[in-house]
């Protein structure tokens, strides 16, 4: 059981034709215990989905150093990552969108119960532009726990949704991570839905994008569902900045 | 499969194509354009001798030696020339040589440096047809979905598992284009290697028609292969692709 310690210098995209290049993170140092929630808010296009890239492995071109917690069975860090948009095979069914990537990894998650727990159980042999955005969405984050992530990346996964479908959802992944006591790095630009997700919030500001606040949210699970509680915690957060 | 309508449609045009030349037929000497009837008749005869079921089934043996070969090869070629930026500028310079290259000279070359031979036949035909193919795939290969493919890097999945989950699927209209186009572009050219250098196979048949001045088989064994193609076609490609489409809304 180890932790995430990302040590960043420097995140830069090389100018392309005649525009030059573009600095999206600077110096980031942070350190995330194993199992813990952590938000990460700020504008839209101040580089947090860069920042997931870079954690994800998917983009290598930077400066700094990385490492990824690891479960002690794992040989390697595995990690699971819901994106924005819900990147699922349409041509194989909702069922098989889970097997496929969990016959890659060395998971023993349960296919079933995942299906269950996502309310899929009866859309299992549908295929995905079939079901609803919603649908789609929560079989994105069953794919993501079917792994059984060492570090599970999350990038506002819940937007585009209706507010009671995404407050559903937000639960939902409340409860999975629960049971799989993952580290869960979670990007919204929604300051009130990483009040109700987050144990700690992390903010980024500027360009190129550095931390301006890290601030633990000691709720408990009955807090967060209080809209009062939640309005206050904003009030708090936007009096720093 | 067609719907009945579209199956009267097919009917009904296909009896006014029937119309047309049996009235072109009995206008024109019958020994340059034998009737309908002629014709039937000597496919009939053709199939009880032997002649056309044998002679039919060398040429689709050929086909589809050269069509299996023509496209591994063109597919893998295709993805490899989509995907890798370097590879495709070295070998696009080949590819329209090769595009441009008229199948006449493949195929006298082949026979040339190989002989007589059945590879020869077959190697000939399917190099005509490889750089359609490549040209083809390597279109669906530039447009396969980056997002996907960021998912199977997170996800870790391997090579095959990608290839068939993940990038086929993605391909199946190209490589779709590619069996139809190719298979109509290979038999008529098998049929030139035929006749050319093969002594068995309906180019061969041909030939001797020709040099006989027997239109009326010549239509009987051109009738006999479009039949074997649209069967391939009804029973194979369309229920294929109907179930490879399935998940599309």
């Amino acid at each position: 059981m180890s932790s995430l310690q990302v040590n960043l210098r420097a995140k830069v995209f090389p100018g392309v034709a005649q525009a030059p290049p573009h600095h999206a993170l600077a110096s980031i140092k942070l350190t995330i215990k194993h199992g813990q929630f952590a938000c990460i808010t700020g504008p839209s296009g101040c580089g947090k989905t860069t920042l997931l890239n870079v954690l994800a492995g998917l983009d290598h071109d930077y400066d700094g150093e990385i490492h990824l917690p690891l479960i002690s069975e794992h040989q390697q860090p595995v990690v699971g990552y819901v994106f924005q948009a819900p990147r699922l095979l349409p041509w194989r069914t909702v069922e098989q969108n889970l097997t496929l990537i969990k016959d890659r990894s060395a998971s023993t998650a349960d296919v079933g119960e995942l299906l269950g727990l996502t309310g899929l159980t009866d859309f299992c042999h549908a295929y995905p532009e079939r079901l609803s955005t919603g649908m789609q969405r929560r079989l994105a984050l069953a794919r993501a726990f079917v792994v059984e992530p060492d570090l599970l990346l999350l990038d506002e996964p819940f937007a585009s949704l209706d507010e009671a479908t995404a407050a559903r959802l937000r639960l939902l992944l409340l409860e999975i991570w629960r049971r799989h006591s993952t580290t869960v790095i979670f990007v919204t630009h929604d300051l009130r839905e990483a009040i109700q997700l987050g144990q700690r919030i992390i903010r980024l500001t500027g360009a190129p994008a550095k931390v301006d606040l890290d601030m633990p949210i000691p709720l408990n699970p009955a807090e967060r569902l209080d809209t009062q509680v939640i309005e206050a915690w904003r009030t708090r957060i936007l009096e720093v900045g | 499969m067609p719907t009945p309508a579209n199956l009267w449609w097919s009917l009904i045009s296909l009896l006014v194509l029937l119309g047309l030349w049996y009235l072109g037929a009995s206008f024109a000497d019958s020994r340059v354009l034998p009737g309908p009837l002629v014709v039937l008749s000597v496919l009939i005869e053709g199939v009880g001798s032997g002649e056309v079921p044998y002679h039919l089934a060398v040429t689709l043996a050929r086909v589809a030696a050269s069509f299996v070969l023509a496209m591994s090869i063109g597919v893998a070629v295709g993805i490899a020339m989509g995907r890798l930026l370097g590879l495709n500028r070295f070998l696009d310079s080949w590819l329209i040589f090769f595009l441009n290259l008229p199948a006449l000279v493949t195929i006298i070359l082949c026979y040339v440096w190989f002989g007589l031979i059945e590879v020869a036949a077959v190697l000939a035909v399917a190099i005509n047809k490889i750089p359609n193919v490549v040209v083809t795939v390597r279109e669906g290969a530039r447009a396969l979905d980056r997002d996907l493919d960021e998912m199977c890097r997170v996800y870790r999945l391997s090579g095959m598992a990608r290839l068939r989950h993940v990038i086929l699927p993605q391909l199946s209209p190209y490589l779709f284009a590619s069996v139809r186009s190719g298979l109509a572009l290979i038999w008529k050219i098998v049929l030139v290697v035929e006749l050319l250098g093969r002594s068995n196979g309906i180019g061969f048949q041909l030939s001797v028609f020709f040099q006989m001045f027997d239109v009326a088989n010549i239509l009987a064994y051109s009738i006999a292969f479009i039949v074997v193609v649209q069967i391939i076609e009804w029973l194979g490609l369309r229920p294929l692709e109907t179930a490879l489409n399935r998940w599309r809304r």
